[in-house]
């Protein structure tokens, strides 16, 4: 097949003060086609893409678009190259609707004045010609009349032709004026393109699929030939991403170039002609995807072998740890978000929440760690350190419930907005959890006791001065117990801190380094990293994976692993519906608040779990029922 | 008496109309001005000295020049104020609230000692008059003329301007994309819109409208005396209370303003004792409170908020 080239990237380096984000990348893409682009976190994929899409400026090499050499120094001169580049985080302004924000920025496009006049003059000469050439006789009765062609003469042409530099002024006003009917407008665009979306809602109602949509939609509007997609899939549902797939293979039919950012291997596969693999900022190669395979691919991600298995094992006697009781609550904005979940976490146990983004799961977590008010229910808390005594943890404030061993590690879509605090380094993120704690002295026993044992054996001097020096003690503990309770112990969570580093490969300058200057893949590792440090008993985590690469992504479910096997009730709240089909022994789906049902995750199905996160209700032995059901929703 | 106090609360509040729909384009566009009472102020001395430098010249002879020159001068110095304040948080990313307030108190100063400077600036006062009561309405008219149609130029094109501005931010795609840079700077970004530009552009503007409404408050509403120079402190806060009162809306500015005239002079006409006057002078600021509580409380949808990026620096390779 003959294949034009649409950009070409050729020795790209671009460095953010010390980091080298990408060092000498070469890169092709072609026309119609779907080119993904894989590495793992901090490879530079998003960085090179924000080069093509004016975000970022290389610092070194050049962007050839079909065989020019351009400089794209903002967005703007990208959509004038007809790149489109839908973000990670959508770029959208959430007060606005979905038809302003497609319609912002648009530039208007100029009107040639001399160009209308000769459109107007070869109309009215085609028309004369028409008048010339026409004979009534050839028509009958009322049509001869009708369709008559008009004559124009001189003075007519002379009149409308001086209009039209008054039609410039009145075309650019129009333009600037925002219709009333610019909804509607717009609305046929997206039905060519066959989306089905309101595009009067406002963002801020829009699940994140209509947001992917508005934006897809958006770039389209710009007419874009080069599209970049940055982890689209990543909070998708796994209909929603065949619909999406199905768009990405209709413009790879219309010849445009389709860039796609992902991680996921499967997706690679199943969507894109070439792969193009990036490790530690350098481009490694180009492979079609028809003549690799998942583990080629991983080992030339990774640069070495690795094992992509989630080891599961049999959880060992499993009890009740935590019992969620027809819990309820009520948002602020009085919408229900929780309706009367029950489930059980077990100790010794993995049990996955699926669902889609915002349909509760946040709450729930933040409803056992008591951050949640709830309307009704209970949630009871099975102490192991004190006989499985019967806790009820709603009368309980977060901070005992934390002191209890239940442990909430939230990444939020926002990774930096919840649990960490970007400006503070990595000790002082640890700390955060550990600063309540007070400098323990250790007593050195041993020389007390020896002290004491002689006692009767020593003379009153002697016995003076130990008395003294035991004084002498007493008030350098006390002092020191002051000291503890005014200033911070740093030591430990330093070396917390540098543990998390080596462990987990946290790849960071030092640990002195503020949080936020992290990539994302290094920050979730420090906030999974640190829950886990506190020995918990229930560890909740929620979307500990979101954004990382295979091999971080097998670092915390092995980690994961490693807690359940210690005992700990493991909740993990996932969004890749294979992983969490390999990782947890139970999975929780809930929808709209509502638990859809729990599935064991030895015997689940993909497709049963994507449907029930929609809604549907299905508990046991779904398999009859389960190809009918997706017989039904590709109907 | 009620007519007196209507019409005195209409012509007051040009000066606060002026001071608010000037906020609210610099609000739109991302940016605290806390600067206002200075640029008011400065704007207010720019017109003054110009005006005594016409009257020392030229005497009273052309009514329209008197008017048209200053307040040229006064919209320049608005935008030198207004370039000064972006070239610091816009180029050099400075925190906002403090160029806003350091603004202030640089404008307030430099005003005070420029106009004082000039030990015979009170013959300005003899031109007060050519600045109200365009129309020329005698003092016998009905109530309802004189309430509305016995003011100066300034409080009209104060309505003007706010409408205009109304139109503009909510109308156009120039408002719309302004919209877009006070919301999500990185967004309007990516859509292609200059973000320094439009900040630079909505922050001179919205300098050079309330600057106007310095030189109407010094030459019109208090008829060429320029007086401490607090007042006009005084209402440059009133006008940063009344953003938030009409919820970032200069069309709802305009009635704002006038309730808050209204409470900012009820003192005068209530009959209140002197020391009494300063208690009831708070009643738009609880007002503002009162109604950031109730919005608070019964905006559930987040409908009325104010410009999602306000205050904050925008750097685009910021990571």
């Amino acid at each position: 097949m003959d294949k034009t080239v649409a950009i070409e990237l050729k020795g790209i380096t671009k460095t953010f003060g010390e980091v080298i984000a990408n060092n000498n990348v070469d890169l092709t893409a072609y026309r119609g086609e779907v080119l993904s682009i894989l590495g793992e976190n901090g490879s530079g994929k998003t960085t090179l893409m924000n080069m093509i899409a004016g975000i970022y400026f290389p610092d070194e090499g050049e962007i050839r678009i079909d065989g020019e050499i351009v400089s794209i120094r903002s967005p703007k001169d990208a959509f004038d190259h007809r790149i489109g580049m839908i973000h990670q985080h959508f770029k959208l302004v959430d007060v606005f609707s979905a038809a302003d924000n497609i319609l912002l920025g648009e530039k208007y496009k100029g009107f040639d004045v001399k160009e209308e006049k000769q459109r107007l003059l070869d109309a009215f000469a085609e028309e004369n010609a028409a008048f010339e050439a026409y004979k009534p006789e050839e028509h009958t009765g009322i049509l001869s009349y009708m369709f008559a062609p008009k004559f124009h003469d001189e003075k007519e042409i002379k009149r409308k032709l001086s209009a039209v530099p008054l039609k410039k002024f009145t075309n650019r006003m129009k333009f600037g004026w925002l219709s009333r009917g610019r909804a509607k407008s717009l609305q046929q665009i997206a039905k060519k393109y066959g989306f089905a979306i309101d595009l009067k809602k406002r963002i801020h109602d829009m699940s994140v699929s209509e947001k992917q949509t508005v934006e897809i939609i958006k770039v389209l509007y710009r007419n874009a030939d080069i599209l970049i997609l940055d982890e689209p899939t990543a909070v998708l549902t796994p209909q929603e991403i065949d619909k999406l797939f199905g768009v990405l293979r209709k413009m790879r039919e219309d010849g445009k170039c389709v860039i796609i950012i992902t991680h996921k291997l499967n997706e690679v596969m199943e969507i894109s002609d070439r792969v193009a693999v990036m490790r530690k900022g350098e481009h490694i190669a180009t492979v079609n995807t028809a003549d690799t395979n998942e583990q080629q691919l991983t080992e030339m991600m990774v640069g070495k072998k690795i094992e992509l298995n989630i080891n599961r094992t049999e959880p060992q006697e499993p009890t009740d740890r935590l019992v969620v009781e027809h819990v309820s609550a009520i948002s602020r904005e009085g919408v229900k978000i929780l309706d009367d979940v029950c489930f059980e976490a077990r100790s010794g146990e993995i049990l996955g929440i699926a669902g889609i983004a915002g349909s509760g799961q946040r709450e729930l977590l933040e409803s056992i760690a008591g951050l949640q008010k709830l309307n009704g229910g209970d949630i009871w808390y099975f102490d192991p350190s004190n006989d499985n005594e019967k806790v009820d943890l709603r009368s309980k404030t977060p901070l005992q419930i934390r002191n209890l061993g239940v442990r909430l590690s939230f990444v939020p879509e926002d990774r930096l907005g919840m649990g960490l605090v970007g400006n503070m380094d990595l000790i002082d993120n640890m700390m955060l959890r550990s600063y309540r704690h007070t400098i323990t002295l250790k007593p050195e026993d041993g020389e007390v006791k020896e002290a004491e044992d002689c006692e009767d054996k020593l003379d009153t001097k002697i016995k003076l001065k130990r008395g003294l020096t035991k004084l002498g003690r007493g008030i350098a503990s006390g002092a020191v117990k002051i000291w503890s309770s005014v200033f911070l112990d740093r030591k430990s969570p330093k070396t917390l801190a540098e543990t998390i580093v080596q462990d987990l490969e946290v790849v960071t300058p030092s640990t002195h380094t503020p949080v936020r200057r992290l990539s994302g893949g290094n920050v979730q590792k420090v906030l999974v990293g640190r829950e886990i440090a506190a020995a918990p008993t229930v560890l909740m985590a929620a979307y500990p994976v979101r954004g990382l690469d295979i091999n971080s992504s097998y670092t915390i479910y092995n980690l994961l692993n490693a807690q359940k096997e210690k005992g700990v009730a493991v909740i993990y709240v996932g969004e890749d519906l294979d992983v969490l089909i390999e990782l947890c022994d139970r999975i929780m789906v809930i929808c709209g608040g509502k638990v859809t049902g729990i599935v064991d995750g030895r015997t689940a199905q993909k497709e049963q779990l994507g449907l029930m996160m929609l809604g549907r209700v299905c508990e046991t032995e779904p398999q009859e029922t389960l190809k009918e059901g997706v017989g039904d929703d590709k109907d | 008496m009620l007519i007196m106090f209507l019409k005195n609360a209409i012509r007051l509040s040009a000066t606060f109309l002026y001071g608010a729909t000037g906020e609210i384009v610099i609000e739109k566009g991302g940016h605290l001005n806390l600067g206002i009472p200075g640029v008011m102020s400065i704007g207010a001395a720019a017109g003054c000295l110009t005006e005594y430098a016409l009257v020392t010249s030229i005497g009273n002879s052309s009514p329209a020049l008197l008017i048209l020159l200053p307040l040229l001068v006064t919209i320049l110095a608005g935008v030198l104020m207004g370039l000064l304040y972006c070239f610091l948080t816009v180029t050099l990313r400075a925190n906002q609230n403090v160029v806003g307030l350091a603004m202030t108190t640089f404008g307030i100063g430099l005003a005070g000692y420029l106009v004082n400077n000039e030990s015979d600036i009170y013959i300005i006062g003899s031109v007060g008059s050519v600045f109200n009561n365009m129309f020329n309405v005698p003092q016998d008219a009905n109530g309802f003329v004189q309430v509305f149609f016995s003011h100066g130029i300034l409080v009209y094109l104060a309505v003007i301007i706010a409408i205009a501005a109304q139109i503009v931010l909510s109308k156009t795609r120039l408002g719309l994309n302004l919209r877009a840079v006070g919301e999500n700077p990185a967004t309007a970004d990516a859509a292609g819109i200059n973000v320094t530009k439009y900040k630079y552009i909505s922050t001179c503007v919205g300098c050079a409208i309330s600057a106007i409404g310095g030189l109407f408050c010094i030459m019109d509403y208090m008829g060429g005396n320029w007086g401490d120079g607090y007042t006009l402190e005084g209402f440059g806060w009133l006008s940063l209370a009344l953003v938030i009162f009409t919820m970032w809306r200069p069309s709802l500015a305009i009635l704002g303003s006038i309730i808050f005239a209204g409470l900012y002079t009820f003192s005068n006409f209530a009959g209140i004792a002197a020391y009494q006057k300063d208690f009831v002078n708070i009643l738009p600021y609880a007002v503002t409170i009162v109604i950031l509580i109730l919005t608070s409380i019964f905006d559930k949808k987040k409908k009325v908020q104010p410009p999602a990026a306000l205050g904050v620096p925008y750097f685009r390779e910021e990571r």
